[in-house]
């Protein structure tokens, strides 16, 4: 019994909220980092987008598609970015991601609850890496 | 009819709860679930003759050999096989089908043609793209209309002199759609192709006879038919399977041995070299005698009602489309709603004991086709109730509901 209530979990309200009604969806027309990622074992799609300003990151969007978890996800991943160091957000654990959502998702239900952070940090790597040269 | 009820005492994994709640499992195109009598077969072998075939003289292998031999036979006879040489055991379907491309591929040269058709499973795909790339032949698809079944007329201009193998699934796992086999393969034969026919999903389901059918291979798995996990079957015709070069070579697929070359051992046994799954083929063997006891007719009726119950549930549930032929169908039923992800759906279902699988079902070309992220997936066998079908569409409504309010 135990376990179904952690699949209930899974879709409590505040995640089935963000699904239905996902904060910052959309698009910056001058994107500092923009990465697209896609878990193939779903078909979730993510864009993460922020932009940065002096190391910090100003504003933080996403566009996507996929099951509740990945678009919930990443609409609260956003609200989260908002105002945070690249370096933190950079070094930002999964158990970290998933206190966010305030979820214990089992091995499959993982790639969906991670795929936003991983998009984000991806993105942040390519970004330094471009400002590095 | 078969008696659902009396047949699930036989199936011990059905009594037991998922989080408190009786299971109902729906995922039998991907596994079933195995009786007692193929348990007990497997356990049997263990426990008073397991040893080494076609090796020692001593009791032990004698009688494992006999098991391993009669297995074969067994399922010659189930699929309408000239004999044991038609029918080698493998891992499964796929290594089956990935044997037949690889042997089939030293035939292939460029310009070549292969003709497969639009809801093909990954494993009967991906070895003809490999096949084609290490070639140049070229790969042709039949496309599927708007009802999930085959665009038969294309196949006449898709066939020609160039045509060399045709491969093609008899039943799709993903729509249901059972396919005109006898059509497809006599318009092969007309061209002089080698036809090649995935029966992972039909094999389990309904009366499949090869000679019949006239297909030059056949594969299928133990596992999707009741039997155990780790094997599976290839039927050839025997002049084909005489020309095929084996994709395996060790012990027991050679009749004579220097060290230079070697000599191979009569059919089936060349294609299967190293020690086999004996266990396995014992317990095939136990689940082929259970079916038959049953009756493939009687199978395919049982499903039949049930899908027809199923569909006519779902159907009533607003935003749902159901995918695949509306007549004549296999056992199962996939469907999606209103832009709810297969996985949100199935996780949901999960959370009421109820097994069903959600996503590509491994025809990502064929869920693309569709324009979806994949869909949800009931599937069904001997062992499933009209009672389940009640539970599964009650279920869906209740989280078709709360996933309702949906944005754009």
């Amino acid at each position: 019994m135990k376990e179904a209530s952690a699949i209930e979990e899974l879709y409590r309200e505040e995640i089935m909220d963000h699904y239905q009604h996902p904060r910052n969806f959309g698009r910056l027309k001058n994107a500092d980092v923009c990465y697209h990622d896609y878990n193939p074992v779903c078909g979730d799609e993510v864009t993460m987008q922020l932009k940065a300003e002096k190391g910090t990151a100003k504003e933080a969007v996403f566009t996507g598609k996929g099951c509740a978890i990945s678009q919930a996800a990443a609409s609260m991943l956003t609200e989260y970015a908002a105002g945070k160091k690249l370096r933190q957000l950079l070094q930002m654990k999964a158990g970290e991601m998933l206190q966010l959502l305030k979820i214990s998702p089992g091995p499959v239900r993982i790639k969906c609850a991670l795929l936003a952070m991983r998009a984000m940090q991806k993105g942040i790597i390519q970004y330094e890496a471009g400002a590095a040269k | 009819m078969l008696n659902a009820k009396k047949i699930r005492e036989d199936f011990p994994i059905l009594k037991r709860k998922v989080y408190g709640k009786p299971l109902v499992y729906l995922d039998n195109a991907a596994t079933t679930q195995k009786p007692m009598q193929v348990i007990e077969a497997i356990s049997r072998y263990y426990r008073e003759y397991n040893s080494n075939v076609h090796r020692a003289v001593h009791k032990l292998s004698q009688e494992a050999t006999e098991a391993y031999e009669s297995a074969h036979e067994k399922v010659s006879n189930f699929i309408g096989a000239k004999g044991i040489q038609e029918v080698a055991f493998t891992k499964n379907a796929t290594e089956s089908l990935n044997l037949v491309a690889n042997s089939l591929s030293r035939q292939l040269s460029k310009g070549d043609e292969i003709i497969l058709t639009q809801m093909e499973h990954h494993s009967n795909m991906v070895p003809w793209q490999q096949a084609a790339k290490r070639t140049g032949a070229r790969l042709k698809y039949i496309e599927i209309d708007g009802n999930g079944e085959l665009k038969m007329q294309q196949l006449q201009s898709l066939i020609n002199k160039k045509t060399k193998i045709v491969a093609f699934t008899h039943v799709s796992n993903v729509l249901g759609t059972i396919n005109p086999a006898k059509e497809i393969i006599s318009a092969a034969k007309d061209a002089g192709a080698i036809t090649v026919m995935d029966g992972a999903q039909s094999v389990p389901h309904m009366p499949v006879n090869a000679q019949k059918l006239g297909c030059d291979f056949l594969a299928f798995s133990s596992h999707k038919m009741l039997g155990p996990m780790g094997i599976g079957v290839l039927y050839g015709k025997d002049e084909l399977l005489e020309k095929m070069e084996p994709l395996l070579y060790g012990g027991d697929m050679v009749s004579e041995v220097s060290f230079e070359d070697a000599k191979w051992n009569e059919l089936p046994w060349r294609l299967e070299a190293g020690t086999p799954d004996v266990a396995g083929a014992v317990g095939l063997a136990a689940a082929i005698d259970y079916l038959l006891k049953i009756g493939l007719e009687n199978i395919h009726d049982h499903e039949k009602l049930l899908t027809k119950l199923a569909i006519e549930k779902l159907q009533q549930i607003a935003g749902l489309a159901i995918y695949g032929p509306e007549a004549e169908r296999a056992g199962l039923a996939s469907f999606s709603i209103n832009g709810v992800h297969p996985h949100d759906v199935s996780a949901l279902l999960d959370a009421e004991g109820i097994a069903v699988r959600g996503g590509h079902h491994c025809a990502m070309p064929l869920a693309r086709l569709l324009g979806t992220f994949g869909s949800t997936r009931a599937s069904f066998y001997i062992y499933n109730t009209a009672q389940e079908m009640e539970k599964l569409a009650a279920a869906v409504e209740k989280l078709a509901a709360r996933m309702g309010k949906l944005r754009k």
